[in-house]
């Protein structure tokens, strides 16, 4: 991924003529009031697939589909006391896909009208004839039964677009103020909303009409100590949600306390901007005083805030299928899960390892009803007891590993871009028995709490990583005795999950996510959660990262 | 539309300033016309065009500004735009970091290049002759041509005129041995397309691939490393020097939260933080990487020392830090040039008596912005060197280890290279540290 983006976004307020080049966010910059407009209705919207898809029948295709797509986002940043932007984008236009002499052919456009589909439609059949010459391996499509007239809506409670511009400003303006109050020097915040309104038809008899709403609020806090030259900074503990605006209402039942001693909250499907704000400065502030760790092997104790991004990196990555078959050999790598590791049935982990796929979960950025294939959606196995079981796959590749439908995890992050597999939610199930953290933590001899993402690291194969995290404390002899500082692990997929020694249970399930996935040349970014509960890992490798320039 | 000409573009322009009723109004017009090929396992796997121009409008009234683009050039869709981002500012808070536009300034004329960029069937012949070489060799190529002409114009109602065309050609192949043991890389970007081999950058990885075959495992620990320009220059993710470039900034220094931050306040300016043979500048004149001439806000590029025998001589100030600062505001360049010597990579193994060659380095991420230290690995050819030959391929390595404390312990400075924009030497380096073995291939 370009994970450039994802990294620099709280340093991306200065900069507004730049926002459109924003993975995700490049489209026309509007009025907000053009966010509560609705789109075309679905009458017209058949009428416009019908005309592509005749079209493309009419050029030989065996197979068309047309994703009439409208994404809204609005972002809103600020620093300190005050509000650096906000933009408002629409992006409305056509995507067609078809299939002809087994070969794929792709062609967008912003001219929505019959007239221009349909030789948007003949222009992608041009191209999948041109390209079949040169094909070496027929398309195998699996068989998607049509759906007829169907719709879905992400399950929101309040559209974020509904909600004045200035009640969002003055929600970030008071998380800074919470945050400077408590002893930061700054802050940048930054509240993200994206509706993606699409409307997918295929010569399946598909016609499916979504409108998928996602969230994100987030700062970075910094507190710098002047005389010695130190900074330290912390990140918002909240998740990107595939929730409305209700995800801002802070409720008491939707917080989860850290072990006894770390003072950490962590958040499910509702979240405290302005407490994690208070609580993020004085972190801050705190971190410029704090030990250093001293490397070695130590039991990990891992929040699912934490948690996801490891989960992303060593088990989403390695079992997309097209990287396992090597077409992302050139840019994020391939995998050593491949199709004979697996069938040699060595283990990915311990048997306390149970992960699953799905793009189901309310409030996880990936929920769906329907891909971007016109399949839908659900959940499946990936790792049961510590043994690769499945990959992540879609229509044109079940064939591969001798399945006959789709997992429905097909994706373009806009109307002009192709659609291809991308990452499902891939998330670690909670332990079946009753386990509190503060229950975990007490049986942990030597170990180090870890919570929140940090920096992040994986080769191409996936298996050598390193992570650090934004907070960190010691616990010794069933006890948290202190914050440290300094601490990254360093280990390997297999090793590390083969040392997984159980999850606390459901109550302390959360999701950990992001908006910035990126795959591909050209790249696209992808929405994507992971779930789990608080989680311990034995003797993993812990180095200090400090050091003197 | 296509790439519109300096005086087309201008008169686009000047009929949207017409429209304005703002108290200050900045309008930019560019457009990318390009097209891309992606291939693996030795057939094509996408194929893509791209011909875009999008209008930008930026309407301020007193320190109220809103911002509207269109891609649509009708006189009704122009006016339209200008209403809309003068309605957004009325809406807008005020901006105490607020800068009214630049008045008339005068550009450099970078070289551009002699060609056009390639066709379709151009680019379908470039990625053929790197995935025919491959298949001949039972080996599989997966790689990515992508190249076009853009074009960027500026305006503003105090009478500021830029424009500048420019083309290039970006590719990138891996080339893997079928049984997954061996993999090689090959990367490049050219203003002028017809310095473009993609056959002689595949045979490259090729060599690299199966030189790689049965790499020996070393313990961790501090090396004499050579590190090639993909190794210290990426275009699409973080790089150990496009990282130390990119926190030049003064504000961060200056706010206390950068490595350039100097103790008890301010910034290290002039200090001398490097191995004195560092000179690293950026000159939008420089026939092999010409730069832009111009930044977002109208700011004129010029040759700018960077670093000086190790001293750095200057840090970026945008218009608004500078004024607070009472100094000059530095553009941020498009590329930058690090001066070298003569030495190639092959004769910088010559001079070793042991150490790494590392081809490239992959998924670098910052582990703490205090000392810039960063994280990644060695990926797609990594070789032991002894006695000034190539030894054996070694299994790849990850690194902790800061730029900072790299361009401190240099051994030697080969001849630059051009890499994503910039001209970058291979580094000899001692006391890399590398902090664990990797299994990846």
């Amino acid at each position: 991924m370009n994970r450039r983006d994802f990294v620099g976004l709280t340093g991306l307020g200065a900069t507004a003529l730049l926002l459109p080049s924003l993975p995700g966010f490049g489209a026309k910059l509007v009025d907000p009031s053009r966010l509560l407009e609705p789109g075309a209705d679905t009458i017209l919207k058949k009428r416009l697939a019908d005309a592509a898809l005749n079209a493309a029948k009419s050029a030989g295709a065996s197979y068309a589909d047309v994703r009439i797509g409208r994404s809204l986002n609005q972002y809103v940043f600020a620093r300190e006391k005050q509000v650096q932007n906000i933009v408002s984008t629409e992006s409305y236009g056509v995507g067609i896909r078809v299939l002809v002499n087994g070969c794929w052919g792709f062609a967008s456009t912003s001219v929505v009208t019959e007239a221009s589909l349909a030789a948007t439609a003949r222009l992608a059949a041009e191209i999948a004839k041109a390209d079949a010459k040169v094909q070496k391996e027929p398309v195998q499509l699996a068989a998607q039964k049509g759906y007829g007239e169907v719709n879905w809506k992400t399950p929101i409670q309040q559209s974020a677009f509904e909600v004045p511009v200035k009640q969002k400003a003055d929600l970030l303006l008071a998380a800074n103020a919470a945050a400077m109050d408590a002893g930061a020097n700054y802050i940048n915040s930054a509240l993200f909303q994206v509706n993606e309104q699409k409307y997918f038809a295929s010569t399946d008899g598909s016609y499916i009409d979504q409108d998928v709403h996602r969230l994100w609020p987030t700062f970075n806090v910094t507190a710098v100590d002047t005389k010695s030259g130190k900074f330290r900074s912390r990140e918002a503990l909240s998740a990107p949600v595939g929730l409305g605006y209700e995800y801002l209402t802070p409720s008491a039942a939707e917080q989860v306390r850290g072990p006894q001693g770390t003072d950490t909250v962590g958040y499910k499907l509702r979240y405290d901007i302005l407490a994690d704000a208070a609580l993020a400065g004085k972190q801050a502030k705190a971190k410029l005083g704090m030990k250093s760790v001293t490397p070695g092997k130590y039991d990990l104790v891992l929040d699912p805030g934490h948690l996801g991004l490891t989960i992303h990196e060593s088990v989403g990555h390695p079992t997309e299928l097209d990287r396992v078959l090597g077409y992302e050999a050139n840019y994020a790598g391939t995998s050593f899960a491949t199709l004979e590791w697996k069938a040699k049935g060595l283990p990915y982990g311990s048997k306390e390892v149970n992960i699953v796929a799905d793009k189901l979960q309310t409030g996880s950025v990936g929920n769906v009803g329907y891909d971007d294939e016109g399949v839908k959606t659900k959940e499946w196995d990936i790792i049961k007891a510590g043994k690769l079981v499945d990959y992540q796959k879609i229509r044109d590749q079940a064939h591969i590993v001798g399945q006959k439908e789709s997992d429905g995890c097909c994706y373009a992050q806009s109307w002009e871009d192709v659609q291809f597999q991308r990452m499902a939610n891939i998330s670690l199930k909670p332990g079946p028995t009753p386990l509190s953290v503060d229950e975990m933590v007490s049986k942990v001899d030597k170990g180090i709490y870890i919570a929140g993402a940090g920096s992040f690291s994986i080769d191409q194969q996936r298996f050598n990583f390193q992570f650090g995290g934004q907070l960190f404390f010691a616990i010794e002899k069933g006890k948290i005795t202190e914050p440290l500082e300094d601490v990254a692990y360093q280990s390997n997929t297999q090793e590390f999950w083969g040392a997984c020694a159980g999850s606390c249970d459901e109550r302390d399930y959360r999701l950990f996510g992001t908006f910035f996935d990126g795959k591909g040349q050209p790249a696209q970014v992808s929405s994507v959660s992971h779930g789990s509960a608080t989680t311990r890992f034995n003797g993993v490798n812990v180095i200090n990262t400090a050091r003197k320039v | 539309m296509a790439i519109l000409s300096k005086d087309d573009a201008q008169a686009i322009l000047k009929k949207v300033l017409s429209y304005s009723t703002a108290d200050a109004c900045t309008v930019g017009l560019s457009g990318r016309t390009a097209g891309n090929i992606r291939y693996a396992r030795n057939s094509v796997s996408t194929a893509g065009a791209q011909d875009t121009v999008s209008l930008t409008v930026e309407s301020s009234f007193g320190k109220r500004s809103g911002i509207a683009t269109c891609n649509e050039f009708d006189d009704a869709t122009l006016r339209r735009c200008v209403q809309r981002a003068e309605e957004i500012a009325h809406l807008a808070p005020e901006s105490p970091e607020y800068m009214p536009p630049l008045g008339p300034q005068t550009y450099l004329n970078p070289p551009s290049a002699a060609t056009t960029p390639l066709t379709p069937a151009g680019r379908a012949q470039a990625a053929a002759d790197s995935m025919t070489l491959c298949a001949a060799k039972n080996l599989a190529a997966a790689g990515f041509l992508d190249g076009g002409t853009r074009f960027t114009a500026l305006r503003n109602s105090k009478g500021l005129e830029a424009y500048q065309q420019s083309t290039n050609t970006d590719f990138s192949v891996t080339v893997r041995t079928p049984d997954g043991r061996g993999s090689g890389y090959a990367i490049a970007d050219v203003t002028d397309v017809s310095k473009l081999n993609t056959k002689a950058l595949t045979q490259r990885a090729a060599d690299k691939a199966t030189g790689s075959l049965n790499a020996k495992a070393i313990e961790p620990g501090k090396y004499t490393v050579i590190l090639e320009p993909a190794a210290l220059m990426a275009g699409d993710d973080l790089s150990l020097l496009g990282g130390l470039m990119y926190g030049l900034d003064a504000r961060s220094a200056d706010e206390g939260r950068s490595f350039m931050t100097k103790k008890g306040g301010g910034n290290r300016k002039g200090e001398k933080l490097f191995d004195e043979r560092i000179n690293i500048y950026s000159d939008p004149m420089n026939a092999e990487v010409p730069g832009q001439a111009f930044d977002g806000d109208g700011l004129p590029a010029r040759r700018m020392n960077w670093v000086e025998k190790g001293v750095v001589k200057n840090l970026y100030y945008s218009r608004f830090w500078a004024e607070k600062n009472k100094v000059a505001p530095t553009p941020f360049p498009s590329g930058f040039i690090m001066a070298g010597g003569t030495q190639s990579t092959a004769e910088l193994i010559k001079g070793t008596a042991k150490g790494i060659l590392v081809t490239r380095l992959w998924y670098i991420r910052e582990v703490d912005p205090q000392t810039l230290l960063y994280t990644g690995l060695t990926r797609d050819g990594t070789f032991y060197i002894e006695n000034g030959a190539i030894k054996f391929p070694i299994k790849n390595l990850r690194f902790n280890e800061s730029p900072i404390i790299m361009l401190n312990n240099i051994e030697a400075i080969g001849r630059p290279v051009r890499l994503a924009g910039c001209l970058v030497p291979p580094l000899k380096i001692r006391d890399f540290t590398f902090t664990s073995l990797s299994d990846a291939i």
